[in-house]
């Protein structure tokens, strides 16, 4: 066997593992993407710093950029394996999360709760209430979601054009909503709701991290099982899986990862799409121990890469998730036009 | 008008051509629809047609006058009043008229082109190529004034909605629900584009608040080139039939030796006069141009000509709910109207969509 560590860019040793050699290089798309994502970090990091390297000013901005660097990482994991898990969970790889209203869905419940009980639960903060806020979304988008799927005539294009139009309705009640707030609710909902990478929530990022953390890991132990559950029901209930439990939890982890990344940088729409899709073509076979890392990884490449390239070239940071959803965009037409045409 | 009295008589020997070519576009809900209308429908008693629309139109009459009376400010009260009566009301209820009926005939119009019932200028992208074409105008040519901001967006429009119509026909097999979605996804890519635009040139806000469908900024002085859409909706009606003739597919409508291209083209360019127009001086109306007609066919069946007069009553009657709803829900304030039309769009559409959903 050989071991990861020896793996790593400066430990290739690859003349004295030459029988072995075909295990190391299956992980190089791997190992190339993370490689580029670390270089990436780390440009986004120290690139463009105006005090003198080393120095304590260095540090101190170094350490302000640290944080957008990991509320970058943390969206990018969210987003890419939520993306994923949700086209395990529909069997398709057109849908996304986003793209059928689910932070727009976020965002609804969030304004509803400040709707509905006023600025004592915007004011209100802690782990009790991140709990109960996401408990509420995630009870509405299994249930919601559940049943959009389980139809016996469930068909794609409807599905996909109910969501959109889905979310473009929780959209047009969320800002309705908004509108009849005082400015002083709005204002605290507005800060809840509209981060941006430059000042991601501080505040949740350890929460954040912990629970995406936790639920990458439990995906991860289950990912020969969700290898059975995309092959659809039928097979999936002839194998022994537990066909409907597995969906709600991959719907129920969905809607808590969406949720993370959208109280971090706000609904991105097209960005799941765009690395999910990239991820298929570079992997080499469609099982999840294949498609999840290869997926996080160009998430993280993606969303880095834009990020380096905007701020520190075009100096035009706010752009990033404008400049994916063009990209994903069009990716998405493309996508779409394709299967039409077949 | 004479041209589809040719189409029916043709279609004696052609009925396989009319009928391939209209019943893809017509989900069986139409017909139902249809047969219930029957009774009214075909029964030859054309006086007693009109009594309906009369009613209706008495109905949609009483909304307007409504509307005069509805507003933070108390116009009923002696010459002051009289005065903000024709500064803002008047001009505020008429561009509703014109706005509300110009957008759902050119709903009609483009369910008719594109052959099918999901798509208006909110699910073909229209509106959002206005927008940038707004914006555009904003950054390059400030001066340009109202006229030629609406005849730069009115361009964008239709460049927008003749890609989609091209993009429309590379798709060979078009199922009926992938087409509004090709519409709405253009429109989110033009969407994109046209916020990197506005964050790099400080219009965001602007732009916003132009997008934003409300009748608040509509007062004496700023509205009066919204009659253009009057005259869109007029040739709206004088060219129903020959429109209903194109909606038939291009073999059909060239067969009965009309120039088919000429009247994709000119409907397509009275769509986006209306979108564009309608986005300069009121903004985004999401869904107008889609409930108003697939209300009217799922109550009356499938005659366009017939049903017109309705759609444009129904356009008007829900853009001035909606907007007395916008007026009303937060009293001295106003919830801009394209936020109550986005919310009961969505939900009527997803009813319609809904409805087609369990007849299979």
């Amino acid at each position: 066997m050989v071991s990861i560590t020896r793996l790593s860019p400066e430990g290739v040793l690859p003349d004295e593992l030459e029988p072995e050699a075909p295990r190391w290089r299956q992980f190089l798309p791997l190992i190339i993407v993370f490689g580029v994502a670390v270089a990436l970090a780390i440009s986004v990091l120290v690139y463009g710093n105006p005090a003198p390297a080393g120095s304590d000013g260095f540090w101190i901005i170094v350490g302000t950029r640290l944080t957008a660097l990991a509320t970058i990482v943390l969206v990018a994991v969210c987003q890419s394996v939520a993306t994923v898990l949700f086209h395990t969970a529909s069997s398709n790889r057109i849908l996304t999360p986003s793209i059928l209203g689910f932070d727009a869905l976020y965002v609804l419940t969030q304004t509803s709760l400040v709707f509905v009980f006023g600025s004592a639960a915007a004011g209100m903060e802690g782990i009790p209430k991140i709990i109960a806020q996401s408990g509420i979304m995630v009870v509405f988008a299994t249930l919601l979601y559940g049943w959009l799927f389980s139809g016996k005539r469930a068909n794609l294009h409807l599905l996909l054009l109910v969501g959109v139009v889905l979310g473009m309705g929780f959209g047009s009640i969320s800002t309705f909503m908004q509108r009849l707030l005082t400015p002083s609710e709005f204002d605290i909902l507005s800060a809840k709701l509209f981060g941006s990478i430059g000042n991601g929530n501080v505040d949740y990022l350890p929460y954040a991290a912990a629970i995406t953390l936790l639920i990458v890991a439990y995906v991860w132990r289950k990912r020969k099982i969700y290898d059975v559950v995309a092959l659809g029901h039928d097979v999936s209930v002839g194998l022994g899986v537990h066909y409907k439990r597995e969906i709600v939890t991959i719907l129920v982890l969905v809607a808590v990862l969406i949720s993370v990344s959208v109280t971090m940088v706000g609904p991105m729409t097209f960005y799941g799409f765009l690395v999910a899709t990239l991820a298929y073509q570079f992997a080499r076979n469609d099982s999840h121990s294949e498609t999840l890392p290869l997926a996080i990884g160009i998430g993280l490449v993606t969303l880095l890469g834009a990020t380096f390239v905007l701020k520190h070239i075009f100096s035009a940071g706010g752009l990033i998730t404008v400049i994916i959803e063009f990209v994903g965009g069009v990716l998405f037409l493309i996508v779409l036009l394709r299967k039409g045409l077949r | 008008m004479s041209l589809v009295k040719d189409a029916t008589g043709q279609s004696g020997q052609g009925t396989p051509v009319r009928k391939s070519g209209r019943s893809p576009v017509l989900p069986t809900a139409s017909r139902v629809a249809t047969d219930a209308a029957e009774a009214t429908e075909v029964s030859p008693a054309p006086r007693a047609k009109v009594w309906p629309l009369a009613l209706a139109t008495l109905v949609v009459v009483g909304l307007l006058a409504t509307s005069l009376f509805v507003g933070a400010y108390d116009v009923t009260n002696g010459e002051l009043g009289a005065e903000m009566m024709w500064i803002t009301r008047v001009p505020r209820t008429v561009a509703l008229l014109l706005a509300g009926a110009a957008m759902a005939a050119s709903g009609v119009v483009m369910q008719m082109l594109t052959q099918n019932r999901f798509v208006d200028a909110t699910t073909s992208g229209t509106t959002e190529w206005a927008s940038l074409g707004l914006l555009l105008t904003a950054i390059f040519a400030p001066a340009i004034g109202l006229a030629g901001r609406m005849a730069v967006s009115s361009a964008f429009a239709f460049v927008g909605a003749m890609t989609f119509m091209v993009i429309l026909r590379r798709v060979v097999i078009r199922t009926t629900l992938v087409v509004p979605l090709i519409g709405i996804m253009l429109g989110a890519v033009v969407s994109a584009v046209t916020t990197f635009l506005a964050v790099q040139t400080n219009l965001l806000q602007m732009l916003g608040t132009w997008f934003m469908g409300s009748f608040t900024s509509v007062v004496r002085g700023r509205y009066e080139v919204l009659w253009v859409v009057a005259i869109v909706t007029l040739l709206v009606f004088l060219l129903a039939d020959r429109i209903t003739v194109a909606g038939l597919g291009k073999e059909v409508a060239t067969s009965v030796g009309m120039r088919y291209e000429t009247i994709l083209i000119a409907g397509t360019a009275l769509v986006a006069v209306a979108a564009g127009v309608t986005t300069v001086v009121v903004g985004f109306l999401p869904f107008l141009g889609l409930v108003v007609p697939n209300a009217v066919a799922m109550i009356r069946g499938d005659n366009v000509r017939s049903n017109l007069p309705w759609v444009c009553l129904g356009g008007v009657a829900l853009v001035t709910v909606c907007d007395l709803i916008g007026r009303t829900v937060r009293a001295p304030f106003e919830v801009p109207v394209s936020m109550v039309l986005g919310l009961v769009g969505c939900v009527v559409f997803i009813a319609i969509l809904m409805r087609s959903r369990y007849r299979g």
